[in-house]
């Protein structure tokens, strides 16, 4: 760990309670939690001086105006769920490079509000014509049934099984009972039965588009956060202790003639992130791993390197994932995409509990927690998607 | 209301309105680089590795294998939604290109579909165009 650089820091951070949110409007939620989120590090507006923002909820060009800020850095990167992701890579390497001293990453949404379909929607085209979603308009593909192509190919090429698949809902939904938040968002969110689940449960809910059921879904909810972080000299002042971005990999990756949907483009971003980081993945106590369905977190767990590809459904069997097991990583401690929220872009509530494990502040606290995993991807897992690896280490 | 119907794909699309303008005559077509002879899909007008290199259209067979499929048992589409259940599939072409598409001819998808069933194209007729669709061959 010699060459590890330590050269930006989460020093603040801010996840909004409510998934359920009543007459907010996504910029006004990106407001307050980065007024709380600045309190929590002990910084001001004034303080900030670089802003990333994924174009959401009305923000991207109106956001620095809409906050009353005059950056030096302006980052709209929009990549997906795993924009946020991107943003703390972008962050770091903005202050190594001593463009910026404080960057300001929010999120807001109001998806369950606005009643968005997300994952049962077709998706057609419409609008301009992109020649991508022109090949794919009049079959009916929807989200869901995109992630269920990779899921029956990973079966169908390793012989995993829905009771593996459903571990990772299990794990997360046992985390979301010691989440205040996530019991209350199940709640908001007319959830049924609200309760520790077992594998029985997830593989004989609802088949959505096979061979996804209903629990291996993530809801759809309301949801923001934001997340500051800052240059060594900045951090050493701040009034939490730092978490230290040690490594960091971007990818981006597509369907391919001949290619292979089991592999996403975290198998690119991840040996980048760890290698820059100079810890391997064994050595990980906390693994937030972007779970928009069960299969994406199967994939990226082998992606990410904790197992070799096509054994992930074997690895996660008998309960590993969970906070207080041994052999771990402990994986979305928060109640992860599946059962906490999930606004449409869940990546930057991956930072967040990453940073609230580092701090020692989680509801499933891992002792002696050390590093983390933050792995964001956007877009449609087997289709175009984007990955980003996030390496984190407490002070 | 008036019935709904499947969406249909935009003819005019610089890079894939030739592919579907060919459907109308039940022609599958897909592009191959005229430098590397590296198979291209979706269409495109050039061959990406070798950053701008022409591509020539070539006719399918039709003929080729599920590479993975889904069948959607809910969907809020006012067409698809009264289709369910329908299966979605990635069909591996035999000349080399991969596809997204529908398998049908079928009573129950999900016990009679699987991973590397052999298919065949089948045409769907609309007033301007044909969609592809696929049957267990
Ligand atoms: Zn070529």
């Amino acid at each position: 760990m010699a060459s590890q650089s330590r050269d930006a820091a989460i020093v603040g951070i801010y996840e909004l309670p409510e998934r359920k949110v009543d007459g907010l409007s996504p910029l006004q939620i990106k407001a307050e939690c980065a007024a709380k989120a600045l309190a929590d590090a002990g910084l001001d507006w004034s303080d900030i001086d670089a802003i990333y923002d994924a174009q959401d909820g009305g923000g991207g060009l109106n956001v620095a105006e809409y906050f009353g800020l005059h950056p030096r850095v302006m980052d709209t990167t929009q990549v997906g769920g795993s924009s946020y992701e991107f943003h703390a890579a972008h962050a770091r390497a903005d202050i190594a490079a001593g463009r910026a001293n404080v960057a300001l990453l929010t999120y807001g949404s109001t998806q369950a509000s606005s009643a968005r379909r997300t994952g049962t929607e077709v998706r057609a085209g419409g609008g301009v014509p992109d020649p991508g979603a022109n090949m794919e308009a009049p079959w009916g593909q929807t989200l869901i049934s995109m992630y269920a192509m990779a899921a029956h190919r990973h079966m169908h090429e390793y012989g995993t099984t829905s009771e593996q698949l459903a571990e990772i809902a299990t794990a997360t939904r046992a985390h979301a009972m010691r989440n205040p938040q996530a019991v209350k968002a199940m709640e908001d969110l007319l959830f049924l039965n609200i309760r520790e689940t077992t594998i029985e449960d997830v593989v004989t809910s609802r088949m959505i588009a096979n061979p996804l059921h209903l629990l291996d879904c993530c809801m759809v909810s309301d949801g923001g956060g934001a997340v500051v972080i800052a240059s060594p000299e900045v951090a050493r002042g701040c009034a939490k202790p730092p978490v230290w971005i040690i490594g960091a990999g971007e990818a981006m990756a597509y369907q391919e003639n001949g290619g292979d949907i089991t592999t996403s483009a975290g198998a690119q971003s991840a040996p980048i992130a760890f290698g820059e980081s100079g810890v391997r993945p064994d050595e990980i106590d906390i693994a937030m791993v972007y779970d928009s369905f069960t299969i994406t977190v199967l994939i990226l767990l082998e992606d990410l390197g904790f197992c070799a590809k096509g054994e992930g459904g074997a690895w996660v069997e008998g309960g590993r994932l969970r906070w207080d097991r041994a052999g771990g990583p402990a994986l979305n401690t928060d109640g992860g995409g599946l059962s906490s929220n999930h606004p449409g872009m869940r990546g930057i509530f991956l930072l967040l509990e990453a940073a609230r494990q580092l701090r020692g502040e989680s509801t499933a606290q891992v002792d002696g927690a050390a590093l983390a995993v933050a792995h964001g991807n956007g877009g449609q897992l087997a289709g175009r998607h984007s990955g980003a690896t996030i390496v984190l280490a407490r002070d | 209301m008036a019935d709904a119907t499947r969406p249909l794909p935009s003819l005019s699309d610089p890079d894939t309105g030739p592919f579907w303008q060919a459907t109308k005559e039940h022609e599958l077509r897909y592009q191959v680089c005229d430098d590397c002879d590296e198979v291209v899909f979706y269409p495109r007008r050039h061959c990406g590795p070798c950053l701008g290199s022409p591509v020539s259209w070539r006719t399918s067979k039709g003929e080729g294998e599920i590479y993975s499929y889904s069948v959607v048992q809910l969907s809020r589409h006012p067409f698809f939604g009264t289709k369910v259940p329908y299966a979605v599939a990635l069909i591996d072409l035999d000349e080399g290109f991969r596809m997204l598409s529908n398998v049908v001819g079928v009573e129950d998808p999900v016990a009679e579909l699987s991973v590397g069933q052999r298919v065949v194209v089948e045409w769907e007729d609309h007033d301007e165009v044909a969609i592809p669709l696929f049957r267990p061959a």
